[in-house]
């Protein structure tokens, strides 16, 4: 399992991260202990929980979760669709009133909204294919201001929030050389 | 047919291979690569594979059709991004066509300079500790190695003190070869500290090779080429390659910048050797310095946490280890725990199954050392430490 927190980051125009470097160290293995990030970045231990617990407070860390590949469960794998929502934008409250409606269902991962052709995409989690129609049927579609909506079910995961979930095999170097 | 017996195969072998003293850890190196299951923080190499963007234009090039010979001296486009590359990076000037040459890896730039400019029985300097080919290479290229060994208290660099005295006690020294970040310290040198070394060096007229394959891996300060430093380009073979930075020792791709002359005579031997380096090799290289900058630092910053966790981890449990300043190794000494290293690496590998190099492999003088290499993913780090300090205990 790998521990992953959730948070966003952006590149800069000269290729690296501009993210701080615990953040960076956390998005990687949620899992280290402060001690090791302190020894890790040189910083002591004291300044390293502050500057954590700073970002769980302004929500820079949103939440500290493991990446799992539940295809490898027996009878585990979960069916996932994305569904492109086209919707009508609201007066004074645009896009995000909608938003909100639909991405309050728990049956909803991930909501985010686009440009181009439409709107909203909404990635939406069920135990089989039934469940997930009966949501887009019963529970997205009738919602006011919401003019369309596509499902594509998902075949296969190969990668996951930047984790390769094939197993590769491990390419072996000497065990030792100068 | 005519059959020799195995003695007399022995005595026609060339005197200067067959007086080559093998290397005295090859025992050493054979026992740990015999055993499984080990944690090795012996390995002198990334323990990253090569960024996708070049093995996936290597592939590229492989379907496209690049499979032949290139131009002796290195495909152009390549030579090209090179001399870009020092431009921007460094600000040197050097001419892709008469003053670049793409070799197999650093090895074989370090192989070929020694040729180039060694007589018989020319002199030159090789520091301690360092790589464990330079010597043996000297010797091959008829050369004489002379050592100069450099102290822990000036934290493994060469001083110009040191450099002034062993000219005046070793007289007609011919060259000195130079390595920073330094393989095995991780010691590297300021701008400040190389301008005080080119005086020395041109008071005496030395050529320097200077063996910059780590530049990418310097973490305290920017790496400054010596062949950047005024009056210094003139007498300077300059070596680098993708193996370290971009993690491509596999590929075996690096290049030489020099002196016209030097370079002209060391594409004579190349071409006659080598003939040139491997094309897809060349093809990846060229993708490495278009579009490699962003993986190089990704790997340095992880490089730079794994140094700072495993020089405080290491000194916590006493064994006394400096701040490296590049590189992916740490040098410390075990003298405290009362072995020498090769005894420590030794029981180390026997009994917590946790291999690094004994350091005298790395000059006579460093029989208290060990090499560990930070080139090893941070759950393996950890889990050394943890063993080292378990058979300590």
């Amino acid at each position: 399992m790998r521990c992953r927190m959730v948070l966003s980051f952006i590149f800069n125009s000269k290729g690296g991260t501009s993210m701080n470097e615990i953040l960076e160290i956390l998005s990687n293995d949620a899992r280290l202990s402060v001690e090791e990030i302190a020894r890790l970045t040189g910083k002591n231990k004291t300044a390293v929980a502050k500057e954590i617990k700073a970002y769980e407070k302004k929500g820079v860390i949103a939440k500290y979760k493991a990446v799992v590949n539940r295809s490898l469960l027996d009878n585990g794998a979960l069916v996932m669709a994305l569904i492109e929502v086209g919707i009508t934008p609201q007066k004074d409250v645009g896009f995000d009133y909608i938003a909100e409606r639909i991405y309050s269902f728990p049956e909803v991962k991930s909501c985010y909204l686009l440009s181009g052709v439409y709107d909203l995409l909404v990635m939406v989690e069920g135990e089989n294919i039934q469940t997930v129609a009966d949501f887009v049927a019963s529970k997205l579609s009738p919602l006011p201001h919401v003019r369309s909506t596509a499902t594509h079910f998902m075949l296969k995961k190969y990668k996951e929030d930047g984790v390769i979930l094939k197993k590769g095999k491990k390419i072996k170097r000497l065990n030792i050389s100068y | 047919m005519v059959t020799f017996k195995r003695y007399a195969m022995k005595k026609r072998i060339a005197k200067k291979v067959d007086i080559m003293p093998p290397s005295g850890i090859r025992a050493f190196f054979e026992l740990v690569l015999g055993m499984k299951d080990v944690i090795s923080l012996g390995v002198g190499e990334p323990d990253f594979v090569t960024p996708w963007h070049i093995r996936e234009k290597a592939i590229y090039s492989l379907e496209q059709g690049y499979t032949s010979y290139t131009s002796n001296k290195g495909m152009i486009d390549l030579r090209t991004q090179i001399v870009h590359f020092l431009k921007n990076r460094y600000g040197i000037s050097y001419d892709p066509q008469d003053q670049t040459l793409v070799t197999v890896g650093v090895s074989e730039g370090i192989d070929l300079a020694m040729r180039a400019i060694l007589n018989p029985g020319d002199k030159i300097f090789i520091l301690e500790p360092s790589y464990v080919s330079y010597r043996p290479m000297a010797a091959l290229a008829g050369g004489r190695p002379v050592s100069i060994e450099t102290r822990r208290e000036n934290g493994f660099k060469l001083t110009p003190d040191q450099l002034d005295d062993a000219c005046r006690k070793h007289k007609k020294v011919k060259a000195l070869l130079i390595n920073y970040p330094c393989n095995p310290s991780g010691a590297s040198y300021t701008r400040t500290e190389l301008s005080a070394l080119a005086r020395v060096i041109k008071k005496y007229d030395l050529i320097v090779i200077s063996d910059e394959v780590y530049d990418e891996l310097s973490y305290d300060f920017d790496h400054t080429p010596i062949s950047s430093l005024p009056g210094m380009k003139e007498r300077v073979i300059y070596l680098n390659g993708f193996s370290k930075g971009y993690a491509m020792t596999g590929a075996r791709i690096g290049w030489a910048c020099g002196p016209t002359d030097i370079l002209a005579a060391m594409t004579k031997i190349h071409q006659y050797t080598i003939m040139c380096a491997p094309i897809i090799s060349q093809m990846a290289g060229i993708e490495a310095l278009r579009n490699g900058t962003r993986a190089v630092h990704e790997m340095k910053r992880e490089y730079m946490r794994r140094r700072r966790y495993i020089v405080d981890a290491l000194n916590e449990i006493g064994l006394e280890c400096h701040m490296p300043q590049g590189t992916f190794y740490v040098f410390p000494s075990v003298k405290s725990t009362g072995k020498d290293g090769m005894s420590f690496a030794q029981e180390l590998l026997k009994k917590k199954k946790v291999a690094l190099v004994p350091g005298e492999a790395f000059g006579r003088s460093f029989q208290y050392h060990v090499r560990i290499a930070y080139a090893a993913s941070y759950e393996d780090i950890k889990e050394s430490v943890k063993r080292i300090k378990e058979y300590l205990r």
